[in-house]
């Protein structure tokens, strides 16, 4: 118990002084400190003082991840068709129409083929720019087609996760979406061919109840939040604040759920290294 | 039993209030033509309100207090029931039970969310509400029927998997994601009967199989309509909307190809008749089994994996 507390919050920081020139320089969320744009993109979008890993899309993952211009994508064009004609306070049409327009994605995964250090692999990687990541019809299939990809070449698969969980909109759909993914992996899994789960920022709901946990490794990227529930709901549920650093990377491995936390710019390395011992073998 | 009378049940339950007051004072055989009359009313009236039931008023009726759970199920149909506890690492969690029983002459392995009837018991289930530890008991229970070649029926009737501080330590998402691995891979006949409430991750953990069955006052879906719409609609208030738009009834799921059959239940819901639900209910199990249990397991698995690679829609 600290023997006073600051009665009010924010008394230092005005709005005015977040507003740094558009493009130019990012405000870490974490330590507060300024990064230049090119710093950061050197640093792979980690907070050089704090080491914060910000949120990145399936763009930089690729570049990160794989070889140079070895990314083949396929079933780019794979979008969803809006089967319940979902309406909430918007239609779920014009929320899918404003995601695709914002991030330039048909949907919250991309999947293909490409190489790490010339070892060819499957890789899936969500997107969470993308409505909160979330897992609908589409998310399902494309990261279902990535798994008998990797079933039927006998190359190892990687997905990649950012998701706030299963999409509402596509109702029971969306839920089936678990079963779908996980019932393939079981089959890969039958052909003893690796399976690299890397969980970053955020990974909740029914993505970590399906193919997120599912890796034969686990990897993190530091601090990630990863969980089933989300804190506010659980917080709601036991009437008690949760503890610090509750759900977070490090927090998982301690209760045995992830193999690895990694810093992104060793995230290719790692991989590379797991996959050296794990190859797929024809029994 | 205790009455518990949702308000489009009422002025079905006032009208059987007086045929039973006027059937108690009648001794005389001259007002049998009124009873008949009122007997028939009853009959209409139940007809009209449940034909034209929200889905809203489905969740409703799934979440009745007087709703048969997973053990008035087994106690109804099956002899020889045996509960066995515990998860084998952690402990016996009491929201989902199962063990051995048999239908008739067909051993299964039964294993259902289990919900309370009143506060105390409730608190003991945790309102049906599983821990990691009830899905890896559920896991143990069917590895276990798989060395027996004994088929495996789930049922499922929960709120959701339980949002607690100790369960996230102890991994339910891993749990759930480890079942719906597992259960894709089980060797023996898995026929899954959705009786109550389907609420998402929480319901799938036990929810994989070759026959999906669903009572048809059930609901099934991603989120609760609750939940759906305090997150969508930033507001608690919309749950009747949300429940239309999740589209989350038996007749809903079936056009979606999430479910294979739609059980029908006894006029006013299955809480009005326990037998004859549990009667229908063991009738359509056994035939399901009796069919699938001529399936080889390669075939079986094979074909499961297939139901569910097959769901879902997209375009390009």
């Amino acid at each position: 118990m600290p023997w006073f507390r600051r009665s009010k919050e924010n008394i230092a920081t005005t709005p005015e002084r977040k507003e740094l020139p558009e493009g130019m320089w990012e405000k870490c969320d974490q330590c507060g400190e300024i990064l230049h744009r090119t710093e950061l993109e050197e640093n792979l979008f980690t907070c050089g003082k704090c080491n914060a890993h910000f949120r990145i899309g399936s763009k930089e993952y690729i570049e990160i991840l794989l070889d140079p211009r070895s990314f083949k994508e396929h079933d780019r064009k794979m979008r969803s068709t809006d089967p319940l004609k979902f309406v909430d306070s918007k239609r779920y049409r014009d929320r899918t129409s404003e995601a695709i327009k914002k991030t330039g994605l048909n949907d919250a995964v991309r999947w293909g083929t490409g190489s790490i250090n010339k070892k060819p692999v499957v890789i899936a990687i969500m997107d969470f720019s993308f409505i909160g990541g979330s897992m609908g019809s589409v998310v399902g299939e494309k990261v279902g087609r990535a798994i008998d990809r990797a079933a039927e070449k006998r190359q190892p698969l990687i997905i990649l996760s950012a998701s706030g969980g299963a999409r509402m909109m596509e109702g029971a759909l969306s839920l089936m979406q678990l079963a779908k993914t996980s019932a393939k992996l079981s089959r890969l899994a039958e052909r003893n061919v690796p399976f690299i789960s890397i969980l970053t920022d955020p990974t909740t709901g029914g993505v970590t109840a399906s193919y997120a946990m599912l890796g034969d490794i686990n990897i993190a990227e530091p601090n990630a939040l990863i969980g089933f529930a989300g804190p506010r709901v659980i917080r709601q549920t036991i009437g008690r604040d949760l503890p610090q650093g509750f759900q977070r990377s490090e927090f998982l491995q301690e209760h045995g759920f992830i193999d690895v936390i990694t810093h992104r710019k060793d995230l290719r390395e790692t991989i590379d290294r797991l996959l050296s011992f794990m190859v797929p073998t024809k029994r | 039993m205790s009455k518990s009378v949702l308000d489009f049940e009422k002025p079905i339950f006032e009208l059987e209030e007086k045929l039973d007051e006027l059937r108690r004072y009648a001794d005389n055989s001259d007002i049998a033509d009124e009873v008949a009359k009122i007997e028939k009313r009853v009959h209409q009236l139940q007809q009209n309100i449940f034909s034209n039931l929200t889905r809203w008023q489905r969740v409703q009726l799934a979440r009745h207090p007087d709703r048969p759970y997973t053990t008035d199920y087994i106690n109804l149909m099956s002899e020889d029931f045996i509960e066995l506890h515990g998860d084998r690492l952690f402990g016996d969690d009491k929201a989902i039970v199962g063990g051995f029983a048999r239908l008739g002459s067909q051993s299964v392995m039964i294993i259902g969310h289990q919900k309370g009837r009143d506060t105390k018991s409730n608190l003991y289930r945790n309102f049906g509400m599983p821990n990691p530890e009830g899905y890896r008991k559920a896991l143990r229970l069917m590895r276990l029927a798989e060395k027996f070649n004994v088929p495996v029926v789930t049922m499922l009737d929960t709120p959701g998997a339980y949002p607690g501080l100790e369960a996230e330590e102890r991994g339910q998402a891993e749990a759930i994601a480890r079942n719906l691995l597992e259960m894709s891979s089980l060797r023996v006949p898995i026929v899954v009967v959705i009786i109550g409430e389907g609420a998402s991750g929480g319901a799938l953990g036990i929810g994989i199989g070759d026959r999906i069955l669903m009572l048809e006052n059930a609901w099934y879906s991603v989120i609760s309509p609750e939940s759906c719409s305090s997150i969508l609609w930033r507001s608690w208030n919309y749950k009747e909307q949300a429940a239309e738009a999740l589209q989350l009834t038996a007749p809903d799921l079936k056009k979606q190809g999430v479910i294979d059959l739609i059980i029908p239940e006894p006029p006013g819901g299955a809480h009005r008749d326990y037998e004859r639900i549990a009667q229908i209910l063991k009738e359509v199990l056994l035939e399901e089994l009796k069919k699938l249990m001529k399936i080889k397991p390669e075939k079986l698995v094979e074909k499961r994996r297939a139901k569910f690679a097959g769901m879902g829609e997209w375009a390009g």
